[in-house]
């Protein structure tokens, strides 16, 4: 008895570092989604990004050195609809012949428990950069965890949707974004 | 003494109430798919959508009405084919009252926009978002709105040939006047 206790208090020493020393850094696109939700009329209108290239570091054992960095292709846009996809394009929403891309590069991890994160960073969208906080969950699964979360987004913050769209009686200023990063340790 | 040859008061608000509402709504459906996406757009597509529901919900009640009550009888003199064609007719115009709206919503929700009536009732997608399936349903509509347009037309001619021309009080059936011939 006394030596089943002591060989288990053995297997779990060297057991958790181990399990801990998995650093996660190889992000598998085809198993990570930004998709993002806002209301129209009161009509609530989904869409997402096709094409971005997610970097992140993550160790659970240290977290606070975790780094992402998240490269958005604004072109690769499913609005809902093809017309919408076009008019995103324009110098009133995105104007991405002038800002193709949108990037969040984190600063700053903080662990809330259970998995969960505050992650700070800097968020460029349209040639201006906000400070954001958005909460990340940690998965960890058998061979790759994920890192999800949702935060909501004020458009006008970055000017997208100028001028006449700028009414958010029509268009909500409020985006709800949602994150589906999945990476593996090797 | 004539007895006044006439729809029941239920029968007769809402006929006008739906035709006020396809007069409003039909002309908008065929102005507002041509223009280019903005905001107007997007509110006078909701305004068409939240007519067309409230169409739908009355026609649903005109229909379960006039099954439930007997209308006017036609003039004893009218000819058959013109009861056979007055009796197609209504049949159609009721069928598409029902048709178009319906068809409207299925469009929408083929598009992936899900109707919400008056930006507060949704209404449930009873399918999911297949563009190609859209775009069909988009044509059906269109060719089911303009068969309406067509039906309408007979319909007001042939109630205003009779009234004037033959001089039956046609009018009056869907009408509030007490005047009798």
């Amino acid at each position: 008895m006394k030596l089943t206790f002591h060989a288990l208090a053995v297997l779990a020493l060297l057991a958790s570092p181990a399990a801990s020393a998995v650093e996660y850094r190889t992000v598998l696109p085809a198993q990570s989604a930004i998709g993002f939700e806002f209301n129209q009329m009161g009509v609530s209108i989904k869409g997402g990004f096709k094409r971005f290239v997610a970097q992140l570091i993550f160790d659970p054992a240290k977290p606070e050195a975790a780094r992402a960095q998240i490269d958005i292709d604004l072109a690769s846009i499913d609005a809902g609809s093809s017309e919408a996809d076009e008019e995103s394009a324009g110098r009133l929403w995105f104007n991405s012949s002038v800002y193709p891309r949108a990037q969040f590069v984190s600063s700053q991890v903080r662990p809330l428990g259970n998995n969960r994160y505050e992650m700070r960073g800097k968020l460029m969208l349209k040639g201006r950069s906000r400070e954001m906080a958005v909460p990340v969950t940690f998965k960890p699964g058998k061979t790759a965890a994920t890192f999800e979360g949702a935060f909501v987004l004020k458009r006008l913050d970055f000017g997208i949707g100028e001028g006449m769209w700028a009414d958010v009686a029509t268009v909500a200023n409020e985006v709800q974004v949602t994150f589906r990063i999945t990476a593996t340790g090797t | 003494m004539n007895t006044v040859l006439r729809y029941s008061p239920p029968a007769i608000v809402l006929h006008w109430l739906i035709a006020l509402l396809i007069f409003v709504t039909f002309p908008l459906g065929v102005y507002m798919q041509d223009l280019p996406l903005s905001p107007d757009k997007l509110q006078l597509y909701s305004y068409h959508k939240w007519i067309g529901v409230t169409i739908l919900l009355l026609a649903s009640l005109r229909v379960m009405w006039r099954v439930t009550h007997t209308p006017p009888p036609l003039p004893d003199d009218m000819a058959r084919w013109q009861r056979r064609a007055s009796q197609a007719v209504h049949g159609l115009l009721y069928v598409l009252m029902l048709a178009i709206p319906l068809s409207g919503w299925l469009m929408s929700s083929a598009k992936g926009f899900q109707t919400v009536w008056f930006g507060v009732l949704p209404l449930p997608d009873l399918i999911g978002k297949d563009k190609a399936l859209g775009d069909l349903l988009a044509g059906v509509h269109q060719a089911l709105n303009f068969s309406l347009l067509a039906l309408v037309f007979l319909h007001v001619g042939a109630a205003l040939k009779h009234h004037f021309f033959e001089r039956q009080p046609f009018l009056q059936r869907m009408g509030w006047g007490q005047k009798e011939l």
